[in-house]
């Protein structure tokens, strides 16, 4: 077994690339990786293109080392890694219909978030103008006796992000699910290029409106490695700060929403509550309740002043005061543990291959945390758990929120604590290079790679959402759950349809 | 969770007197309604929200409107699953290709008389993400749009605002 930094040191290294290694390779050294991936050996981090080049993110599970491999593809194609490794499947459709470069083996040859509405192909390639030609959709094959079909949306019932749903049920089983994604694509990755850094700054803040902090702040950091800038200590500890203070609302928010996914609607009420009081602590420290367009390349645009302090200490000890009954109200209703016990279960070998962030793996065993490993300031200096559960259900998806809802307020008195004075920004300076950044959004690991030129412009961007590896994960979980539980079980998910469409 | 109903019903309510809406505001936002459309609603209004590719912003602070703080209902207004039952469409985001069918036929699904609000700056004219290849740009290139709510994402009070425009300007008017 090879290492990746065996891997690495062959290939014909990108001296621009910061802060982990990126590595031109050869098809042969591009298929060893797929084999590494398909062994377990690797995690896949993401896959996209430019114009003739794929590139691939892996990490090393054994030495949690990360690098970028790129295969130039001067005849459109290379070989699939999606036919071997599911986690890819996905990705590489996405790069067909974006940058127009075929996988060689990969058996699916529907497009994915290309719905035949564009009036341009491979809008990141070579982008040539058509005709839209919506020619349909063709769902999976099922076979099998009385077998019936429920398709669900784009239009969903509640006020959720839209996205097409086709279940096929056996009686009430959900025998599978196929998920049809794409309706919210608004192509943010070719808007980002040739973007100044401060517009595509504010596109990644737009990705995903529940983790807005946390793509600010990847965006930031992959900026400010490609440039290879150092920023003042206290913009390290506000951005942490809103980071935490972001996890918190959407994990309140959401334990609420899951509840009142099983018809719950008290622990509903209460979470509103208390979301809503982190919200508006938020707008009152920093202006904004979602803390939008907050974080920039470069630093801060805000800072918190003394009576933000006093602000987030009354929210958290108001907090503290409820929560508890809250949980306590959760453990010991037993018509809503029924709901959410055994239903929906993920097993750790799929959150493993999947390398599954957030709730999702942690929830089946699956210990990541981005800011654990790689790691990145003010988090090597605060003392924080990673939580984990192994029973992969909905139950247990539930749990890790809460335990992450503690671990966020004592993550927010450490850094009010320690919050050094300072400067808040450096200007940037123009210079060209290529950055990536993994950062923990509320969901997981949030993944971006940007490569700017010496003029202040972005070449080429390219954001991945935890979502991209969850969102297959849902069709696993639900598999042999009654359509009924669907909405808890996609709820305990929670994936992004916005983040995962772009 | 006795325990917690009961402490419920000695704390003060939470929920928020109505937001302020002086006359220039409500005129403002709701300078496009013509007065009979306000006849019609009354004091009711049902609302199917569509999100048309929004980042998930909006739909964050249209939920929150249900908390307690803001408790919509107590005006009457309440979000419904199906358009058959809606008087008011509420669009987010910019209005991707994409989306663009299936907020055409919810649109066409809603009963006549209805209205139209779009939510949110990329709903008005496709925000930043106006120019891409991916969306139509703006909720009016589609459909008539008879109130627009602008923010990014508006505030819980500033929806709440919008959607009273729609329902109390009219009995002003009468």
């Amino acid at each position: 077994m090879a290492s990746l930094q065996d891997l690495i040191l062959k290939g014909n290294r990108c001296p621009e690339h910061k802060p982990w290694p990126r590595v031109f390779v050869d098809a042969e050294m591009w298929s060893f990786a797929i084999n590494q991936l398909t062994d377990g050996y690797w995690s896949l981090l993401g896959l996209w293109a430019e114009t003739e080049t794929v590139h691939m993110a892996l990490m090393d599970e054994a030495s949690s080392a990360i690098g970028v491999i790129s295969l130039e593809c001067p005849n459109r194609h290379y070989p699939s890694v999606g036919c071997r490794h599911a986690p890819a499947w996905r990705l590489e459709r996405t790069i067909r219909d974006l940058s127009g470069l075929e996988p060689m083996g990969m058996n699916d040859k529907r497009p994915w978030l290309d719905h035949g509405r564009w009036e341009v192909q491979a809008p990141l390639g070579s982008a040539r103008k058509h005709s839209p030609t919506d020619t349909g959709y063709e769902f999976l094959p099922v076979e099998g006796e009385s077998l019936h079909q429920i398709p669900v949306g784009p239009v969903h019932a509640g006020i959720i992000e839209p996205g097409h749903f086709r279940f096929t049920a056996n009686g009430e089983t959900i025998v599978r699910l196929e998920e049809r994604l794409g309706y919210t694509h608004k192509g943010i990755e070719s808007l980002m290029a040739g973007a100044t850094i401060d517009q595509a700054a504010k596109l990644a803040g737009r990705c995903s409106g529940d983790s807005t902090v946390a793509y600010a702040l990847a965006f930031a950091r992959a900026t400010e490695a490609a440039l290879q800038i150092d920023i003042p200590a206290r913009a390290h500890w506000l951005r942490a700060l809103m980071a935490e203070i972001e996890r918190l609302a959407n994990h309140l928010g959401d334990i609420g929403a899951i509840c009142n996914d099983a018809a719950f609607a008290l622990m509903h009420a209460h979470c509103g509550v208390l979301r809503e009081r982190v919200l508006r602590a938020a707008h009152a420290c920093f202006g904004h309740r979602l803390m939008r367009d907050r974080i920039t390349p470069g630093g801060m645009a805000v800072t918190l002043d003394p009576m933000g302090f006093d602000t987030l200490t009354t929210l958290l000890s108001n907090i503290r005061q409820r929560f508890p009954a809250l949980v306590e109200l959760y453990d010991s209703t037993a018509s809503l543990q029924e709901r959410t016990v055994a239903s929906g279960h993920l097993s750790l070998d799929l959150a493993r291959q999947f390398a599954a962030g957030g709730f999702v793996g942690r929830g089946s065993g699956r210990a990541s945390d981005a800011r654990r490993s790689p790691g990145y300031t003010p988090y090597d200096r605060l003392n924080f758990e990673v939580p984990v559960r192994h029973e992969g259900d909905v139950n247990a998806r539930v749990w890790i929120r809460i335990r992450e809802v503690e671990q966020s307020m004592a993550l927010i008195d450490q850094i009010m604590a320690q919050i050094p004075d300072g400067p808040l920004a450096v200007p940037l300076p123009f210079k060209a290079g290529e950055g990536m950044a993994l950062i923990e959004g509320f969901r997981g690991d949030i993944l971006v790679w940007v490569h700017l030129n010496d003029k202040g412009i972005v070449e080429r961007c390219h954001l991945r959402d935890p979502s991209c590896f969850q969102w297959p994960l849902l069709e696993a979980a639900i598999e042999g759950n009654i359509v009924a539980d669907f909405p808890l079980c996609n709820k305990s998910f929670n994936c992004s349809y916005s983040g995962h469409d772009l | 969770m006795r325990n917690l109903l009961f402490k419920n019903i000695f704390r003060k309510p939470l929920t928020e007197p109505r937001p302020d809406s002086d006359d220039a505001v409500l005129a403002k936002l709701a300078g496009h309604v013509e007065r009979t459309a306000y006849r019609r609603l009354g004091r009711s209004l049902a609302v199917r929200a569509v999100d048309a590719g929004s980042c998930n912003g909006c739909e964050l602070e249209i939920h929150a409107l249900n908390n307690a703080y803001y408790d919509l209902d107590r005006f009457g207004i309440r979000f419904v699953a199906a358009p058959r039952h809606a008087d008011v469409l509420l669009v987010t985001g910019p209005v991707t290709r994409n989306m663009r069918e299936a907020l055409e036929r919810t649109h066409t699904a809603i009963p006549n008389p209805k209205w139209v609000v779009s939510v949110g700056d990329c709903a008005l004219n496709g925000g930043c993400f106006a120019g891409s290849y991916a969306v139509v740009g703006g909720v009016s290139q589609v459909m008539p749009v008879d109130l627009h709510i602008p923010g990014c994402p508006p505030s819980p009070a500033e929806i709440l605002k919008g959607l009273l425009a729609l329902l109390e300007k009219g009995a002003a008017g009468k």
